[in-house]
C-alpha cells in the first residue's frame, strides 16, 4: 500500500486547520441547526474601514442611518412640526421582534388594523428572527444602516444597547415619565437608564409559585392552602418530598432550578423580602454581600444542602421535572402557563405568588418596545405613532388573550376578567412588587450567581464566601460598564 | 488556441467558482477575525478602537480562559487515544465476522450520522443523577448512584465518553478501508514463517496502517480540539459547568462573542489561540507519528 506523502499530508493538515478556525467561528452553527453563519456578520464587506477609522462613516448609507444624537431626539414640538409637510407622503417604518408564532400573528394583524387608521404609514414587520440569534441579526444590521425603526428588545439588554448607541429617548411629548410611572406597573422602570426612558413593554412577566395540587394532598397537605411564608414553603416542601427505600429522589418537594429562574428568585425576590435592594438605586453598585443577602442565599441553598428537598439535575431540570409531575413546588414565570398548557394538559397544578417574609417582592421583566436612531423626521413621527397603538389598552388586551402575556398597564391588569383567572389572577397580584433587575450582562451575571451555587453544593464552600465571589464578578462588570458610559 | 489549451481554460474557469467561493466564505473571513482580534469590537459600537495586543494579554489574566483550554487539552488527551485504540479494535475484531458483518458495522456507523445536539440530550437524560439509565444499571451491581454530569471531577470524562461513542462509527469504518488495503500476503507470508497474531500485529497491520492512525489522529485531535455542541447541550446548565469543569475553548468564544457580552475582538484573539493551538498539536502528531516504512 502507498504510504501517503509526508508533505501532502502536511498541506492536507494545514488546510484542515485553518478551516478548523473557521469551524471555530461557526460552531454556534453546529450546535444550533438554522444559527447564523460565521462570526462577525457583514465583516468580510468593511471591517477594516469601520474598525479602523471610528470616526469614518463607511457608506452615505450608514451615515445617514447614524444622525447626531441631537437630531435623533427632536422634541415633541419639533415633530409636531414636521406633520404637515409630509401630510399625503407614504412613511414607511420597520418593526422588529424575534420569532414566536402568536406574537407574529398578533402583530400582522394589529399592522393591518393601524394602517387602516393610518393610511399614511406602512409598516414592515420582520418577526422571522429565532430567538437565539435575534441580538445578532440587529447587530449585524447595524454597521450597513439596516433594521428596525421601532424595535422589540428584552429589557435586559437595554445597559448594552443604550450604551453603543443603538437607540434613542423616547419622545418625553408623547411618553412623559410621569404618566409612565402612574398608569404602568413599578417593573416598566426597568426601561428607564440615566433618568431617561428607552422604551415601554404591552406585555410583562412575572414569577410566582406553581403547585401540584395532587402532589400535596397525597402526602396529606390541604392542596388549597399554597405556602404563604419561607416557614411554610420548607415544611410543605419537607411533606411532599418522597425517597425510595435505596435513598433515591422519587419526588421533589421543590423543583430546585438555579439556572432556570431559580437566580432570578433570589436576585430580586428573596433578597428582597428579606429586607434587602439588592443594588443601589443609581445602579452602580451590589448589596448582594449585605448579611440579609447572605442570609437569603443561605435560605435558598439550605433547600438542597439541608432539607434535601431538591437536586441539581433532578430530571434534568426544574419546568421538566415539575412538568412531568416529580415536583410539588415549583417557582417560575408567567410565560410558563402556555408551555404548560400544551405539554401537561392534564397536570393538576395552581398559581400562588411567591412565598414572602419580612416583605413581599417578586422579579419581573418584560420585552419593551423601543426606538432606534434610524427613527428621523418623518419616520420618528410615524414610529412614535406606532409605538403608542402598541401600547394601547386595546392591543394590551388582544395581548393577554392571544399571546398570553400579562398587560403591563394597571388599569388593564385589574379588569376582572384577567384579575380574577385562576391563573392569571396571582400573576397579576405580584405585579405591584415586581422588579426588574438591571443587567450588564445578564448571561455573565447569571452564571456569577450559578457559580456561587455550585460552590456551595458541590465543594462545601460558606455561602458568604461564595456569595462575595458572585458579587465581585458582577461588581467588575458593573464599574467597567459606568466607566464606559458617556453621561 | 490549441484544443489541449482551451480546454485547460475551461477547466480553470470552472474551478473559478469553488476558488472565489473559498476566498469569500472561508478565506477572507479566517483573514478578518484575525485582524479583529487586534480591536475592541462590541457589534453594536459605532467605535472600533485598535488594541493592539490588549485583547491578548487580557486573555492572559483571564482564568476561565486558562481553565477552558486545560479542559479543551483534556478533552483532546482523554478522548484521541481512547477513540483510536477501541475503534482499531473493533475494525479488527470486525474483519473476522463473517455473518453479519454488515449489520455490525451499521451499527456502529450509526451514531455518527446522528445529530449531536440530539445525542447530547439523549445522553443527558442517561446521565441524570438519580434515576437516569445508567444509575439504576450500575445500581444493580450495587454501585450506589453517581452524580456524573454534575460533578465537578466526572462530568469532563463523561461528554468524552460520548464524543467516543459518537466517533466510533467513522473511525472504524477508516480503520477497515485501511486494513482490507493491506496485501494478505504478507500475513501469508509471516504465518509460514512461524509469526504468531501479536508479532502480526505488531510488525505487519500497525506500521502499514500507520498513515491511517495519523489520518485519525489528527483529525479527532482537530475535533475534541473545536468540542462545542456536546458541552453546550450536555454539561450542567449549558454554560460549560459545574463551575466551568466543562467549559472548552470554543464554547468560551461563543459565550463571548454571541452570548449576550459581542466582545468580537476578544472571542477572535481566543479563536486566533486556537488556531496556534490546532497547528502544533498537528505538527507534534505528524512528527510523532509519521514513520515510513519500507518493504
Amino acid at each position: 500500500m502507498q504510504p501517503v506523502n509526508r508533505r501532502q499530508l502536511l498541506q492536507l493538515t494545514f488546510g484542515a486547520a485553518a478551516a478548523g478556525l473557521l469551524s471555530a467561528c461557526a460552531a454556534n452553527s453546529t450546535a444550533k441547526p438554522n444559527a447564523a453563519p460565521t462570526s462577525p456578520p457583514a465583516a468580510p464587506a468593511q471591517p477594516t474601514t469601520a474598525a479602523a477609522q471610528p470616526q469614518a462613516q463607511p457608506t452615505p448609507a450608514a451615515a445617514a442611518a447614524q444622525p447626531t444624537t441631537a437630531a435623533a431626539q427632536p422634541t415633541a414640538a419639533a415633530a409636531a412640526q414636521a406633520a404637515p409637510a409630509v401630510a399625503g407622503q407614504k412613511v414607511t417604518i420597520e418593526y422588529w421582534q424575534y420569532f414566536y408564532q402568536s406574537k407574529q400573528d398578533l402583530v400582522n394583524t394589529l399592522i393591518q388594523d393601524f394602517q387602516k387608521a393610518n393610511p399614511n404609514i406602512e409598516i414592515v414587520h420582520n418577526s422571522t428572527i429565532p430567538y437565539e440569534q435575534y441580538q445578532q441579526k440587529l447587530a449585524a444590521a447595524a454597521p450597513a444602516g439596516q433594521g428596525p425603526d421601532v424595535v422589540n428588545l428584552y429589557y435586559g439588554w437595554l445597559g448594552k444597547f443604550t450604551q453603543s448607541g443603538y437607540l434613542q429617548e423616547l419622545p418625553t411629548g408623547a411618553f412623559p415619565a410621569a404618566t409612565l410611572e402612574k398608569d404602568f406597573f413599578p417593573v416598566v422602570q426597568g426601561a428607564k437608564l440615566q433618568g431617561k426612558y428607552w422604551g415601554v413593554p404591552t406585555a410583562v412577566r412575572t414569577l410566582a409559585l406553581f403547585y401540584n395540587k395532587d402532589l400535596m394532598t397525597a402526602s396529606g397537605v390541604d392542596p388549597n392552602k399554597p405556602p404563604t411564608t419561607w416557614e411554610e414553603f420548607v415544611d410543605i416542601a419537607l411533606k411532599t418530598t418522597k425517597r425510595s427505600a435505596d435513598g433515591k429522589l422519587d419526588t421533589a418537594g421543590f423543583a430546585w432550578g438555579p439556572d432556570g429562574q431559580g437566580h432570578q428568585w433570589w436576585r430580586e425576590a428573596l433578597n428582597r423580602q428579606n429586607g434587602l435592594s439588592p443594588m443601589s438605586a443609581d445602579l452602580k453598585k451590589l448589596n448582594w454581600t449585605d448579611p440579609k443577602g447572605v442570609e437569603a442565599f443561605t435560605w435558598w441553598t439550605d433547600l438542597v444542602t439541608k432539607h434535601k428537598v431538591g437536586e441539581q439535575g433532578f430530571y434534568t431540570d426544574d419546568q421538566t421535572s415539575f412538568k412531568t409531575g416529580h415536583a410539588a413546588l415549583h417557582i417560575d414565570g408567567s410565560f410558563r402557563l402556555s408551555t404548560f398548557a400544551a405539554d401537561a394538559p392534564t397536570l393538576n397544578y395552581a398559581i400562588a405568588p411567591l412565598p414572602a417574609h419580612k416583605d413581599k417582592a417578586t422579579y419581573s421583566s418584560f420585552w419593551v418596545n423601543c426606538l432606534t436612531k434610524r427613527a428621523t423626521g418623518p419616520r420618528l413621527e410615524a414610529s412614535t405613532k406606532w409605538l403608542q397603538y402598541l401600547t394601547s389598552p386595546d392591543v394590551m388586551r388582544q395581548w393577554v388573550e392571544k399571546v398570553g402575556e400579562l398587560p403591563a398597564l394597571q388599569s388593564v391588569a385589574k379588569e376582572d376578567k384577567y384579575a380574577k383567572d385562576a391563573k392569571l389572577g396571582p400573576f397579576l397580584q405580584s405585579l405591584d412588587y415586581g422588579y426588574a433587575t438591571f443587567f450588564v450582562d445578564e448571561a455573565s451575571d447569571r452564571q456569577a450567581v450559578l457559580d456561587a451555587v455550585n460552590e456551595v453544593i458541590l465543594n462545601g464552600m460558606a455561602p458568604d464566601q461564595a456569595v462575595k465571589g458572585a458579587a465581585d464578578k458582577v461588581q467588575a462588570m458593573l464599574d467597567e460598564y459606568w466607566a464606559s458610559v458617556k453621561s | 488556441m490549441s484544443l489541449s489549451r482551451r480546454r485547460a481554460l475551461t477547466a480553470y474557469l470552472l474551478l473559478l467558482v469553488p476558488l472565489a467561493f473559498f476566498v469569500l466564505i472561508r478565506l477572507v473571513p479566517t483573514l478578518s477575525a484575525l485582524q479583529v482580534a487586534f480591536y475592541q469590537w462590541d457589534m453594536l459600537s459605532d467605535e472600533r478602537p485598535f488594541v493592539g495586543l490588549g485583547n491578548f494579554q487580557r486573555l492572559a489574566g483571564d482564568q476561565v480562559f486558562l481553565v477552558a483550554l486545560l479542559n479543551t487539552l483534556k478533552y483532546v488527551a482523554l478522548g484521541v487515544p481512547t477513540g483510536l485504540v477501541l475503534s482499531l479494535a473493533i475494525a479488527l475484531a470486525l474483519t473476522r465476522v463473517r455473518r453479519l458483518a454488515g449489520v455490525f458495522r451499521t451499527v456502529y456507523f450509526i451514531p455518527f450520522i446522528t445529530s449531536l445536539v440530539a445525542v447530547g440530550w439523549v445522553w443527558r437524560w442517561l446521565y441524570q443523577p438519580q434515576r437516569g439509565s445508567i444509575n439504576e444499571l450500575i445500581g444493580t451491581f450495587g454501585i450506589p448512584p453517581q452524580p456524573f454530569l454534575q460533578s465537578t471531577s466526572q462530568a469532563l470524562p463523561s461528554i468524552v465518553v460520548v464524543n467516543v461513542w459518537h466517533d466510533l462509527g467513522f473511525q472504524i469504518v477508516i480503520f477497515l478501508a485501511g486494513l482490507h488495503a493491506i496485501p494478505d500476503i504478507y500475513y501469508e507470508a509471516a504465518r509460514l514463517d512461524g509469526a504468531g497474531r501479536w508479532a502480526m500485529l505488531r510488525h505487519i497491520t500497525l506500521p502499514l496502517l500507520n498513515p491511517t492512525i495519523v489520518f485519525l489522529a489528527v483529525t479527532s485531535a482537530i475535533s475534541s480540539l473545536q468540542v462545542f455542541s456536546q458541552v453546550q447541550n450536555m454539561s450542567a446548565q449549558g454554560t460549560g459547568g459545574p463551575l466551568n469543569s466543562t467549559l472548552s475553548l470554543v464554547l468560551y468564544v461563543y459565550q463571548k462573542a454571541f452570548g449576550g457580552a459581542y466582545q468580537m475582538g476578544y472571542a477572535s484573539a481566543m479563536t486566533v489561540i486556537l488556531f496556534a493551538l490546532i497547528l502544533t498539536v498537528t505538527v507534534i502528531q505528524l512528527r510523532l507519528l509519521s514513520r515510513r516504512y519500507e518493504y
